[in-house]
């Protein structure tokens, strides 16, 4: 009876041992062989571009803009720059102009509810039905922050890669279409993780 | 024999970024240094303080060297060559 299990945890304990090298290389420490070793990535010939990664999972403007900001500077300073644009994340890059997105009802719900769009950004907090945007905005105003459309521009004009996440454009129903110009094409998990993980690359989740 | 008088070719480009804030005087600055010969100079004018330790940074990040820097009357001017 307990063979099997014998079997199988040798296997179960190195992929924990697995997860805590990567969790500890992730913090700083002790850097692991795993890490010295890893295969070359893509990038191998120019090994000394700096990436800069950012899943950006909300569509609320203090975390949008942080978003922008850092991959515009990233880009103006010479970054490779890839932001993938997950969940909540992905709406503010439909066009301002679409409305009412998706193809069943509770799509076009959604939509109704979190208007998507760069200009239609709510706050996460101190919403208060558009008052918390409106002081922000004009707070941004009197001391020139940029605005989200100025920086999504900037990031645009200096070539930071907007890559859409493929599940949830069919999840919320969004089609190319819906989407503002510029953007890559949609992919997945994988994708991003093996820009995540590649030499010089640091990555953010916002 | 200020350093920008030993460069050779091209004339200084400047670059009005007062009142632009985090991270927009670096972000016209890396638009406008795009345009220019490799060696040439672009003056930036910045009221941004947070710029004098971005510019440090962004110089090291793009290998575009600052020839000179300053601050007069809450106006920080910095002088760099494109790589």
């Amino acid at each position: 009876m307990t063979t099997p299990t014998t079997v199988d945890k040798p296997p179960v304990e190195s992929s924990v041992d697995d997860m805590l090298g990567v969790l500890e290389s992730a913090a700083g420490e002790a850097p692991t062989e795993r890490l010295e070793t890893r295969p070359a990535a893509e990038t191998s010939g120019e090994a000394a571009v700096k990436q800069l990664v950012i899943v950006n999972w909300s569509g609320e403007f203090d975390r949008v803009l942080p978003t922008l900001i850092m991959s515009s500077a990233a880009a103006a300073s010479g970054y490779r720059t890839k932001v993938f644009l997950t969940f909540w994340g992905l709406l503010p890059f439909v066009k301002d102009s679409r409305r009412i997105t998706g193809e069943n009802w509770m799509q076009k719900m959604l939509s109704f509810m979190q208007r998507p769009g760069i200009s239609h950004l709510k706050m996460s907090k101190m919403n208060f039905l558009g008052m918390g945007p409106w002081m922000i905005g004009k707070l941004s105003k009197r001391y020139n922050v940029a605005s989200p459309n100025e920086l999504l521009e900037a990031c645009q004009a200096l070539g930071v890669d907007f890559l859409p996440c493929q599940m949830t454009m069919e999840m919320f129903g969004l089609k190319p279409e819906d989407m503002i110009d510029g953007l890559s094409e949609p992919v997945g998990a994988a994708t991003v993780l093996e820009l995540m993980t590649q030499p010089n690359t640091g990555s953010l989740f916002i | 024999m200020t350093p920008e008088a030993a460069t050779a070719g091209g004339e200084t480009v400047q670059l009005d970024a007062r009142g632009l804030n985090c991270p927009m005087p670096i972000v016209r600055t890396a638009q406008t240094i795009k345009t220019l010969a490799p060696g040439q100079l672009l003056e930036v004018l910045a009221t941004d303080p947070g710029s004098v330790a971005d510019f440090a940074a962004w110089s090291r990040s793009t290998g575009n060297e600052i020839v000179t820097s300053g601050v007069q009357d809450g106006v920080y001017r910095f002088v760099l060559r494109r790589k």
